[in-house]
């Protein structure tokens, strides 16, 4: 894992790494083939020319004959014709008997000369500031009784077949550019076809989630299964890891919160047994710290729930008139005991995509400060409306104290509570609470003082689905 | 109103069943899943408390298991406080949800919301001379005409309503009436008291004052 760090970026992705590796191959394969064409190719000239050589020169010891002791020769032209074929090479020739020239080039004396009467010998030779082929062919002829060696040689320079071989091997590099190309393209898209079952199989993993922990039921193919055991083996661990968790913050919780309330029942009973004054005052407080400690107890769960959710969002489809409705009722009983009226003016549907479990948190949080803040005897109005066509807004809106306005920036931001709340119990997560839940899901949240009447207003913005 | 009470620990049950009888319920106390199903064989109950984790199983099991049979409300008395338990809770055919520690007073009001809503079969009315009060219902009757009482003013009137002829000072009306708030003085109780007197005059009950000691309410 660390050493991915330290390669190079072209070599991070397999990918890419399989179309680097296929290209090289393709390259080795390229040049192979063009030094093979091209070597052939020469080999395939020079054959040619040696042969054209050959001919020619027989053609001329074909044409020796003899009279009374003398050697005669008559160029045969055909001799000569052959080799124009080859191009605008240059000719030479010489015809010996005995050492002797008969015709032709003196100078033009190739090493080696064959032994016997129908030999034939090739060489390369400078001649003249040129490479030559020489091909020398010998001939016995006889002149009187005396049989006399003859030699023929052939010479042709070597431009036309250099002009051939290299002609023949641009076309081949060309080629082998092209199949080099070639060979790339169809390296990247095996490589890619090959990696597809690699990436359909990451894209099932991210789009689970975050509490989806089931197997993984897939066809992979046999390289990826044990990625996929591996895969389902982890997600195993890490469901009981985290139900082994959930499991101990509910008993933590439990064992908690079920002295705490036995002390505050226990508070409460006393409260109505004790005379005095003092020993009253000295129970409420008990009973406010035991409020306290579970009310901070609950928005930190909260606030662990939002931030493990918000992560990657659930986008369940939400009727905020629904969930108004459902977050009111829970806290009519509790505003109930100060008599506070909830209101609730909201007629849905108000379609919006999120995480149900998180919106009612938000909104409950809410609610429950106003609830929390407002006097005995008070209204909390409950409004949904359309901010404009892309947004719902849910209006809650209290005749308590409002927010003190040196605070109310920051009010949001964790544990801060504002400088007006007196000896009301709270931890200051409520705020938080509700705005990271509304910037997760692309809304927002609005505190404000209205400019009319008393009362905070705290209006929750959600995108419309 | 008889209510069964099903939660393992005894001193945070005993005071519970302490402040219901206070308002004049009879409760049953079962301290595990299977005292509670002995208890329901024996007796019809108004409604069920019901904590989560007992010692010999998960009481949300016991709801899903007893929800097919009994028709009574039931509200869950849990540990847990997220939403998503609360929810958890409510889907299993619970009428509410409480989470420890709670409010003496918001355990009365959210019994009294549920059986409200469930339209309690026999209300138990309470008859204050010529009017009649029912403590569930909050509401009281006086010549054919029944109005609502506040909240606040529906829980003075229950204690005084029990206590007929007795001396009740200031600072026990207060007690049961802002146990949660510190900062309420007692002449709020003066407020509530004059609003019920209010109510009260034309059926022929009257709360006195008695000078330095607190409010005796009387009738004929």
């Amino acid at each position: 894992m660390t050493d991915t760090k330290a390669s190079p970026f072209w070599w991070r992705s397999i990918g890419q790494r399989l179309t680097i590796l296929l290209a090289g191959i393709a390259a080795v394969l390229a040049i192979l083939s063009w030094w093979m064409v091209t070597s052939f190719a020469r080999e395939a000239a020079e054959q040619t020319q040696d042969n054209v050589l050959v001919a020619s020169a027989t053609t001329i010891a074909e044409a020796l004959r003899s009279e009374q002791g003398t050697i005669l020769l008559e160029l045969p032209y055909s001799a000569f014709a052959m080799l124009d074929a080859i191009g605008e090479d240059r000719v030479f020739y010489r015809v010996s008997a005995d050492g002797e020239t008969l015709t032709g080039y003196d100078d033009l004396v190739p090493p080696g000369t064959p032994e016997r009467p129908g030999d034939v010998s090739v060489r390369t030779i400078d001649y003249r500031g040129d490479q030559v082929r020489t091909v020398t062919v010998r001939r016995t002829v006889l002149a009187g009784q005396k049989p006399v060696p003859v030699l023929v040689t052939v010479a042709q320079t070597r431009t036309g077949v250099e002009a051939i071989g290299s002609g023949l091997s641009q076309t081949a590099a060309v080629l082998s550019v092209a199949l080099f190309i070639l060979a790339v393209g169809l390296g990247a898209f095996a490589a890619g076809n090959a990696l597809k079952p690699l990436n359909s199989f990451a894209q099932a993993v991210t789009r689970r989630g975050p509490s989806d922990l089931r197997p993984l039921r897939r066809k992979v193919p046999d390289e990826l299964s044990p990625l996929l055991i591996a895969l389902n083996r982890l997600m195993e661990r890490l469901g009981q890891s985290i139900r082994r968790s959930e499991e101990f913050i509910a008993e933590a919780a439990h064992r908690v919160r079920t002295p705490l309330a036995t002390v505050r029942a226990q508070a409460e009973l006393a409260l109505h047994t004790v005379e005095k004054d003092e020993e009253k005052q000295m129970l409420r407080r008990i009973i406010r710290a035991v409020d306290e400690s579970s009310r901070s107890a609950s928005q930190l769960l909260d606030h662990a729930t939002v931030s493990f959710r918000a992560d990657a969002l659930a986008k369940d489809h939400v009727d905020l008139a629904e969930l108004a409705a459902k977050v009111t009722d829970g806290l009519a009983p509790t505003a109930d005991m100060k008599d506070i009226t909830l209101i609730l003016d909201a007629t849905g549907p108000a379609a919006v995509k999120g995480d149900a479990i998180l919106l009612e948190s938000a909104l409950r949080n809410v609610l429950d400060n106003s609830v929390k803040y407002s006097p005995a005897e008070t209204e909390i109005k409950v409004t949904l409306d359309k901010l404009d066509e892309a947004h719902w807004r849910l209006i809650i809106r209290d005749q308590g104290r409002g927010f003190s306005s040196d605070s109310l920036p920051e009010l949001t931001a964790r544990f801060k509570r504002g400088a007006n709340v007196d000896q009301i119990v709270g931890s200051g997560l409520g705020l938080t609470i509700a705005e990271e839940v509304l910037d997760a899901h692309g809304g927002r949240l609005e505190l404000r003082n209205p400019q009319t009447g008393a009362g905070a207003c705290v209006s929750l913005i959600l995108p419309a689905d | 109103m008889r209510f069964l009470l099903v939660e393992d620990n005894i001193e945070l049950g005993e005071a519970v069943i302490a402040r219901l009888s206070l308002d004049g319920h009879a409760v049953d106390h079962a301290k595990t899943l299977a005292e509670a199903d002995e208890w329901l064989a024996v007796a019809e109950y108004d409604l069920m408390l019901l904590d989560v984790m007992l010692p010999d199983g998960d009481g949300r099991e016991f709801l899903r298991r007893t929800r097919t049979t009994e028709r009574m409300p039931v509200i869950v008395l849990t540990a847990r406080s997220q939403v998503s338990d609360r929810v958890d809770t409510l889907d299993l055919g619970a009428d509410d949800y409480i989470t420890k520690p709670f409010d003496f007073g918001e355990l009365e009001a959210r019994c009294r919301a549920v059986l409200r809503r469930r339209g309690t079969p026999t209300p138990a009315l309470i008859p204050l001379g010529e009017a009649l009060f029912d403590p569930s219902g909050g509401t009281l009757s006086h010549a054919g005409e029944t109005k609502p009482l506040r909240n606040r003013e529906l829980r003075l009137l229950e204690v005084f309503a029990r206590n007929k002829g007795q001396i009740l000072s200031k600072s026990q009306l207060l007690d049961r009436l802002f146990s949660q708030d510190a900062e309420v003085s007692e002449n709020a109780i003066e407020v509530y008291v004059g609003r019920l007197r209010k109510r009260l005059l034309p059926a022929g009950v009257e709360i006195e004052t008695v000078r330095g000691v607190g409010y005796r309410i009387t009738w004929a």
